[in-house]
């Protein structure tokens, strides 16, 4: 890798972004400087191949650190038979997509979807794109295009054996018409796809040179920085722009909503300072009251109330429940997270009237462009989105409202580009919060200790009611019971009880929810993984043969669980002083089990162990998968040990990383993680871990401490 | 105007002097390797050396440098990615979303150059960025192979 100077990247990210039917906004330094746009030949929409053989995959969906941009590149590669070793990759455009009839599909990055989603045809891409190379080459042989095959970017005829690679064949390729429905292997085949093999992306990341949405620079730009009344609900009642308008380097001061200022100067750190210095009073809304405890209030009634959401029955877990001999019972709460990506949230964008465009760190290129489109106030055609890698995203960036900042300040400056960055504080208190809820559950256990009846009652606030209100069935959020239902691929139970009801209180504050990295899969697994713990020490039953019996009919939940129980010695004792907690559950396509070892000393929790286990059906990078679910746990922990955003006065409290705790590595235990695959299905990986390593802590805790924490974050708590 | 001894080349630049060295880097000296993540020192993004010491630069006014200091950021650390500590990093493929890993990196390479057979309690200690993602272990293993200097295993 040579290094390259600001100034060539510069002009490498705007002449590529607008190079058209070639390269979109490239992401690898290879090209910076050298002019491949000309000359490479697009074999079909997944696949550009260039006359040196190099490789360019196209990959729809974003990469935020979770990897699925090798992981799709693997499986492109792997039907196209190329040289794994020239591949490289780029994004394709939203605005491409559109004006191509979306040839890429879906480029929303959320949901653990990356693989899941698309692994179909994108396998057809590469498959297609093979085919075409074959028939290329062995048109100009004049040969049949069965007598050929294709190994490693290179296609040979079987009898005569000549050979040609894929470089000299592209162009003719490109015009053969593409067969359908190409057979794609069989995994177990696999060269390529199911291999550890290094992540494509690195190497920039190690020497300062990749380019994430911060750290753009386009010609004459200006930097912004924004401020959003922080009250929910609130809006500016005045400021006093003139204040600060004759501070160095302050271009502009303006409103850009009812809620929302900004300023615009030379540099950032001037926006910065200068907004610092805006007098500006609020007027803080109807929400000014909210606070954590009227939230819980809130919350607390819907546990008893009469008015919620059914979406799991079997049998009568009323009726059993009434009449039970012996019933334990117990009310759990899960508070507002932040996502705390490490890069804040920014958008750079320049507008004309005749063109709106915006480069942005996104999970959702079509949704930044339709948020561009209406902000801008022009047809969707007229606008584009070129997307960057992202410094972080756990389903934050799947949100729009910084590309609408961003457009409404640059379209009062049109024609300048203007980079708009907020501070740390701006994004902790303007978050699309991981919801809060509260969950009574009550089961019933007979004199041979079986669990003969559950009622789970959640209480609190709907993602979909705020954010997605079209994916709601009747009133209902479907979403709210992640893991909990009874079949299907979003979190089937894995546990029989004769008798269960599940059903769901809505009850939503006036925070905006949005899905955080596990979304409801997180407080699900606490609420069902922890109490199915205290029914088995009620029971007087060791928590493994517990769901041991429950688990009979669910194989693979199962499965995952007796790999964890293996891996942490369970059957054997711990150490002195150390003790161990279990949890599973299934989510986003997966099942994923935990087991924690902890010891607690004067107070203070250390996790010394967690063994995590995985199904994701088909693996397509097990080295991806090993970092996602190692990753897991420390999102999952930061959350359990320390995350809780504070509502106070109807805004939150927590402002930077100061009094918002995140897991940091003297924190961090060894995780030993299984991947068990179990093939003839394709599960998600990036989400579903982090609902057990909750749990998993939890259950451990309780084993050694014998204090039951039903309510998080655990450093509320005194362990002593 | 600062007087600032950068990657080895001094520059004067034309600053207030309040400015933090963040941001003297990122839009005067055009160096955005090194990271704004929360501007009061907490996470670590920002971490260049002074004289060899890791320093969150988020939050040091310029003012208080002189062109006698030397501040090397992570385009400055090597060259061409070939510093102990990025060969380890890439062996064993540590970055994830990779934007907090330029200030990872500083602070291990301050680390071992202070400290080059580190416990687990001095990583610990030393090592208190953020990383959200998850890389802790696998920033420690490197860590551990970059003060070996043995061939790092390959990454699976």
């Amino acid at each position: 890798m040579s290094i390259t100077t600001p100034v060539s990247r510069r002009s490498f990210l705007i002449g590529s972004a607008s190079a058209i039917g070639g390269l979109s906004l490239g992401f690898h330094v290879p090209f910076a400087g050298a002019a491949p746009a000309k000359t490479a030949q697009e074999v079909n929409a997944w696949v550009v191949v260039q006359p040196d053989d190099t490789v360019v995959i196209r990959i729809a969906r974003s990469e935020m650190g979770q990897g699925t941009l090798t992981g799709l590149a693997q499986l492109v590669a792997e039907e196209l038979e190329c040289d794994w070793s020239k591949v490289t990759t780029e994004y394709p455009t939203p605005g491409q997509n559109l004006a191509r009839n979306r040839v890429w599909g879906n480029f929303s990055t959320g949901g653990s979807r990356g693989i899941r989603e698309s692994h179909e045809y994108v396998r057809q891409g590469g498959a297609v794109a093979r085919e075409m190379l074959i028939s290329a080459a062995a048109a100009q042989w004049k040969v049949p295009a069965n007598e050929c095959f294709a190994a490693n970017s290179v296609i040979t005829h079987r009898p005569s054996n000549r050979k040609v690679t894929f470089g000299k064949v592209a162009t003719a390729a490109a015009s053969v018409t593409p067969p359908k429905d190409v057979a794609l292997k069989d995994p177990k085949q696999w060269k390529i796809a199911g291999k550890p093999l290094a992540r494509l992306d690195t190497v920039d990341k190690l020497t300062g040179k990749q380019i994430y949405g911060t750290d753009l620079q386009l010609p004459g730009m200006l930097n912004a920085t924004v401020r959003a009344c922080p009250h929910f609900g609130g809006k500016v009642k005045s400021f006093d722009a003139a204040a600060i308008t004759s501070r160095k380097g302050v271009r502009k001061v303006l409103q850009i909503d009812d809620a929302t200022l900004a300023v615009v100067a030379d540099t950032w750190w001037q926006a910065k300072t200068a907004m610092d210095a805006l007098p500006v009073v609020w007027d803080e809304g109807p929400n000014k009251d909210m606070s954590s405890e009227s939230i819980a209030e809130m919350l607390k009634g819907g546990l008893e109330a009469q008015d919620a959401f059914v979406q799991t029955t079997v049998g009568d877990a009323p009726g059993t429940l009434a009449k039970a001999k012996k019933t334990i019972s117990a009310v759990y709460a899960y508070p507002y997270q932040n996502h705390a990506t490490m890069e804040p949230m920014n958008a750079t964008a320049r507008y004309t009237p005749e063109k709106c465009e915006v480069w942005v760190p996104t999970q959702n290129g079509e949704a930044s462009l339709a948020a561009a489109a209406e902000a801008a106030g022009l047809p969707v055609e007229k606008c584009e989105v070129y997307k960057l890698h992202l410094g972080g995203g756990f389903g934050r960036r799947g949100m729009q409202d910084y590309v609408r900042q961003a457009v409404l300040i640059a379209k009062q400056m049109p024609g300048t580009p203007i980079k708009m960055i907020w501070t740390r504080e701006e994004d902790m208190l303007h978050g699309m919060y991981h919801p809060t809820t509260q969950c009574k559950l009550t089961g019933a256990l007979d004199d041979e200790g079986n669990l003969t009846a559950l009622h789970m009652r959640i209480s609190g606030q709907s993602i979909l009611a705020a954010v997605r209100p079209q994916g709601m069935q009747g009133g209902k959020d479907p979403v709210v019971f992640q893991g909990l239902n009874l079949t299907g691929d979003e979190g089937h139970l894995g546990y029989t009880v004769p008798n269960l009801l599940i059903d769901h209180a809505m009850r939503n504050p006036a925070v905006p929810p949005g899905f955080w990295r596990g979304v409801n899969l997180n407080q699900n697994a606490v609420y069902m993984e922890c109490f199915i713990d205290e029914l088995a020490h009620a029971a007087g039953v060791d928590p493994l043969q517990f769901r041991r019996k429950l688990m009979k009919n669910h194989p693979k939940h199962l499965a995952v669980l007796e790999a964890v129980a293996k891996g942490i010695g369970w059957e054997t004792p711990a150490e002195k002083g150390r003790h161990r907690g279990l949890a599973q559950i299934m989510g986003f396509g997966s099942y994923v089990a935990a087991a924690a070892e902890v010891s607690v000393t004067d107070g203070q929790l250390k996790i010394h162990r967690i063994v995590a286990a995985t199904d994701a059906g088909h693996i397509v990078n097990p080295a991806q998968v090993e970092r996602q679910v190692e990753g897991s746990f420390v999102y999952g922990l930061s959350a359990a040990l320390f995350g809780e955003c504070t509502v106070q006065g109807g805004r939150m409290v927590e402002d930077n990383f100061h009094t918002y705790q995140v897991m940091k590595m003297a924190e961090m235990p060894a995780v030993e993680t299984h991947i068990v695959p179990s093939g003839g299905f394709w599960g998600g990986v990036g989400e579903p871990t982090i609902a057990v390593a909750a749990p998993a802590v939890l259950n451990a805790l309780f084993a050694a401490t014998g204090k039951r924490i039903r309510t998080l974050p655990l450093k509320k708590h005194s362990l002593a | 105007m600062a007087r600032l001894n950068i990657n080895g080349t001094t520059r004067e630049i034309e600053v207030d002097p309040d400015t933090p060295l963040l941001w003297v880097l990122r839009e005067q000296a055009g160096l955005t390797g090194s990271k704004y993540g929360c501007g009061v020192a907490q996470c670590g993004a920002c971490t260049v050396h002074i004289d060899g010491n890791p320093v969150r630069s988020c939050v040091l006014p310029v003012s208080g440098l002189t062109a006698e200091q030397k501040i090397t950021t992570i385009e400055g650390l090597s060259k061409d990615g070939s510093h102990p500590v990025q060969q380890a990093w890439l062996k064993l493929d540590v970055p994830q979303c990779g934007y907090c890993q330029s200030g990872m990196i500083m602070a291990a390479a301050a680390l071992l150059q202070t400290n080059p057979k580190p416990t687990d309690a001095d990583i610990d200690a030393h090592i208190t960025n953020i990383c959200r993602c998850g890389t802790y272990n696998r920033v420690r293993e490197a860590i551990k192979q970059a003060a070996a200097g043995l061939p790092a295993k390959q990454s699976t």
